[in-house]
């Protein structure tokens, strides 16, 4: 690699990329409000801010993606007027994306290929593929196809893919938010190395204390506006908090007197071959939540929570009718439809595509889950209202920050789509709640909100099962925790008693009498608990 | 310099609406140059085509009476195409319903049968459609054929039966050894709207058609099902709705509304079962239902639109000898430009230098 700039002495530092006045318009809404702001290279700069303060909008409008309504980009003090990405690309401006953007069925080098405006040959990229994933520590094996991938070996694709562009400037859209705390820390490695290759990186997180950790520079947003910009090493995760929220974070707290009644749900040696051959096999599953319950289902990305999910949910059918038992009703051969009548609600990892149709309204995402147990359906026909009283509903309750009343489900801020989906279930009064990674990209403001509604569904009598990678969420709301490990679901653990270590050997594979006897330090430095 | 398609950070509802308008341009076009090249005054010839069909009450009942099927057959298409279901076969189902429901015309003929004749007809009609339509959908469920391939090989096996049924066993006694059936008595046959003229009463019905299935699209479960599975598969399975039933019943309802445009096609302007009844409808439907965005308003439209090009071809063989065949070319262009324009609702043409791209390629 070949640095794209010198490292210049501080003193006489010109910004790589400036942004004047910048604002951004949907209709009446201000996504950008005149924001001014500096990125030199060698430093890593944090974007810090709540669920649709900006962020995203921000840095596809320095992608080309989105024209500026008003205001002006300058790269090397040049006025900077960006046709589209691959203009932003020729000009060594590179993004990695918080949704990505990959074909399931092609192969790493031929996604990359894709994304690539070069001329080279296919055979020539694909050396160079191999080269650059190597040289930064990002293997990857270029004839592999994506489907069989882990989130974070897709990650590296699409950072590998923005290296070999050798950018001057490489923005990050939440990065981390889908990483296991070892890939995260692997990826902070890359970064700190194209830091001193002389590179500007630009890093959105909602993470404060990787922020804190990583970054030289942080620029705060706030509804669109910048509130300020400072050193986030100087600050304390609860001072930078405040500053995007502009008041202080509530703490979490469960309802005192949380009495746990009878099993809700109840899954019986639940046995599953996966559906396309790379899956897991889920092996002889049992466990039971109570009401009043929350049991967390940790373990690292790919061990069968998938599966697990769709088994509950019934995408996907279980062997026999008592594998699933909702409320005492036998359910494992009932359809998705059938099982929210039984009172189950489910809200999916993925928001886009899954637990939303992108390209539609709100309200008709509203009617996506809603249609099969509440009156939003009469003989047939949709009550409109009825619709979109949901959505105006669970915009109050969970503070979903949208342009207007109801746009389309992928105009929304990630972060916000969340509470959309999370919301739109709780508010159903489920019996049973199964939820994935609840608070996938939320900011911590509205991540309190999510877990505190959990909490106070399950304080309601409900039961619910929340599978997490995230441990720290999972100490903070579960009850009980079990850890899902080559399609294996362990015996749960008392919150109490569930130490990271603990968790940690579990999540390797440990047995749980070996955790409990706790290996060595160096066992559970080796798993990176 | 280079070509590129890139795609739009949002779609574009001006070019949504633009398209079909645009595509229609691009064929006008297209077509001029085609006259020009057979030695035809393109403009004479396109007004032939496309004004004078409008400027007599004949040709404009006519028009009304070649987009009945096409309208009837297009909504069921949009159906299975939003589904993201490829029904290419609606020309056997027609066919097949007009068989059917001819089987009672024949059958009855000269029997004095009461009135019921007509309703049953049409009953059957649509039946024979929907049946023919489900052997593809079954195939495509069961052992996960291709859709596109069966549907549109069954085409040809619905026209040789149809074929060998007015050869064979219903050809009419005193029909000089033509391969027809008899005419139809007039308790079989749809009656006409006005004293003069074609149009008859499956105008109404298609007009009928065009309301419910915008009522369905818009306001019922089912309608809103139609669009998750086509839009977000994944998101429909969650929703809970299911992607076979779905094929089986955008196959059958649009092999019914196909069945139906037959029989009320046999039934009333032709009066007979024989061979040609369709000039193509179930094929020029297709492009009647992207030119109308798959919507059974805009799909109204469009269909009056290909039947203006079916009488417009039809005056210029008269008039100016251009080959009605020429009226194929154009719908056959139009689709493609139809289609080609809907591309630039997601994403816009780039023109980019090759050259600067080659220097950044070093790493
Ligand atoms: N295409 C669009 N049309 C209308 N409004 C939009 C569009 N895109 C974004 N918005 C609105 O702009 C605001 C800012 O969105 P943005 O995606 O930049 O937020 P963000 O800071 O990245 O949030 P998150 O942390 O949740 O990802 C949101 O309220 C969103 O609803
Ligand atoms: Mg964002």
């Amino acid at each position: 690699m070949v640095n794209p700039a010198s490292a210049s002495s501080p003193s006489a530092r010109e910004p790589l990329l400036q942004a004047i006045g910048l604002s951004k318009r949907y209709g009446t809404f201000l996504a950008n409000d005149s924001i001014d702001l500096d990125l030199y290279t060698g430093e890593i700069h944090a974007f810090l801010g709540e669920n649709g303060a900006g962020k995203s909008t921000l840095v596809k409008t320095m992608y080309g993606l989105i024209q500026p309504s008003a205001g002006e980009l300058r790269f090397l003090g040049e006025k900077l007027e960006l046709t589209g990405p691959s203009d932003a690309r020729s000009r060594g401006i590179a993004m990695v994306f918080q949704h990505f953007s990959l074909f399931d069925n092609l192969t790493v080098a031929e996604n990359v290929a894709l994304g690539l405006d070069g001329v080279e040959s296919f055979a020539a990229m694909s050396a160079r593929l191999a080269q650059v994933s190597r040289d930064y520590g990002l293997p990857l094996d270029p004839n592999r196809e994506v489907w069989r991938l882990s989130v974070g070996e897709r990650q590296r694709i699409e950072i590998v893919r923005a290296l070999m562009q050798n950018p001057k400037l490489l923005i990050l859209d939440e990065p981390t938010a889908v990483l296991t705390p070892q890939e995260a820390d692997q990826l902070f490695t890359v970064l700190f190395r194209l830091k001193s290759e002389g590179r500007a990186l630009l890093y959105i997180s909602h993470k404060l204390d990787e922020v804190k950790r990583l970054c030289d520079t942080a620029t705060i947003l706030r509804g669109g506006k910048k509130i300020s910009t400072c050193d986030p090493r100087q600050e304390t995760a609860a001072s930078l908090a405040r500053m995007m929220v502009g008041a202080e974070i509530g703490e979490v707290k469960a309802t005192s007197a949380r009495a746990t009644t009878v099993p809700r749900l109840l899954i019986n040696d639940l046995s599953l071959e996966p559906d396309d051959p790379h899956g897991v096999y889920l092996k002889g599953i049992s466990v039971e939540v109570k009401g009043g319950e929350i049991l967390g289902i940790a373990g690292v990305a790919g061990n069968g929570q998938d599966e697990l999910f769709s088994a509950l949910s019934g995408e996907r059918q279980a062997p026999k009718d008592d594998n699933v038992i909702i409320d005492g009703h036998a359910a494992g051969h009932l359809s998705v439809t059938d099982r929210r009548k039984l009172g189950a609600a489910f809200v999916p990892e993925e928001r886009l595509g899954h637990g939303t149709a992108p390209r539609m309204k709100l309200s008709e995402n509203a009617l996506l889950t809603g249609h099969a147990a509440s009156d939003m359906v009469h003989h047939g026909f949709v009550d409109k209202p009825k619709t979109l009283e949901t959505v105006d509903k669970t915009t109050k309750t969970f503070d979903v920050r949208k342009a207007k009343r109801d746009p389309e489900a992928a105009s929304l801020s990630g972060g916000n789509l969340q509470k959309f989906i999370v919301g739109r279930e709780i508010l159903r009064e489920p019996g049973v709640l199964i939820v994935s990674q609840p608070t996938w990209g939320v900011d911590a403001g509205a991540a309190a909100v999510i877990r505190q509604a959990l909490l106070d569904l399950s304080g309601r009598g409900s039961a619910v099962l929340v599978i997490s990678q995230d441990l720290d969420e999972l100490a903070e709301i579960a009850d009980r925790i079990a850890v899902m490990f080559h399609g294996h679901l362990s015996e749960p653990i008392a919150a109490a008693d569930a130490t990271r270590e603990k968790l940690g050997l579990l999540m390797g594979g440990a047995s749980p009498a070996q955790a409990e006897a706790g290996v060595s330090k160096e066992a559970v430095h080796a798993i990176g608990a | 310099m280079q070509l590129v398609l890139e795609k739009r950070a949002e779609r574009s509802t001006k070019i949504a609406i633009l398209s079909p308008l645009l595509a229609i341009a691009l064929t006008l076009v297209t077509m001029s140059i085609l006259f020009a090249i057979l030695g035809k005054n393109p403009v004479a010839a396109l007004i032939v085509y496309f004004v004078e069909p409008l400027t007599d009450s004949f040709t404009l009942m006519e028009i009304a009476v070649k987009a009945t099927p096409l309208v009837m057959i297009a909504i069921g298409l949009s159906l299975c195409y939003l589904a993201n279901v490829w029904n290419i076969g609606a020309e056997g189902q027609f066919i097949m319903g007009a068989v059917c429901g001819s089987w009672l015309a024949v059958v009855t003929n000269g029997t004095g049968a009461g009135p019921w004749v007509l309703p049953a007809m049409l009953v059957m009609g649509a039946a024979g459609g929907a049946l023919w339509a489900l052997i593809p959908a079954l195939c495509k469920v069961k052992f996960g054929a291709n859709e596109i391939l069966t549907s549109l090989m069954l085409v040809y096996v619905a026209d040789l039966i149809m074929d060998y049924l007015v050869r064979g066993p219903w050809r009419d006694p005193k029909g000089m050894n033509f391969p027809t059936t008899a005419s139809f008595d007039p308790v079989a046959t749809v009656p006409a709207l006005f004293e003069t003229g074609r149009i008859h009463w499956g105008a109404l019905a298609a007009l009928i058609v065009v309301a419910l299935a915008t009522v369905m699209l818009g306001r019922t479960i089912k309608g809103f099902e139609i669009r998750v599975v086509g839009a977000a598969p994944r998101a429909a399975r969650f929703a809970g709705f299911s992607s076979s039933r779905l094929v089986l019943f955008t196959f059958a309802v649009s092999g019914a509304l196909a069945g139906l445009a037959g029989i009320i096609e046999v039934a009333g302007p032709v009066g007979v079962l024989q061979p040609g009844i369709s000039p193509g409808y179930g094929f020029t439907a297709i492009i009647v239902a992207f030119l109308g965005r798959l919507n059974p308003v805009g799909i109204l439209i469009a269909g009056l639109f290909l039947a203006l090009t079916f009488i417009g071809g039809e005056g210029a063989q008269i008039s100016m000898k251009i080959p009605l065949d020429l009226t194929k070319v154009f719908q056959g262009i139009l689709l493609f430009y139809v289609l080609a324009c809907d591309s630039l609702i997601l994403y816009r043409i780039r023109l980019i230098a090759t050259q600067k791209k080659a220097s950044h390629g070093t790493a």
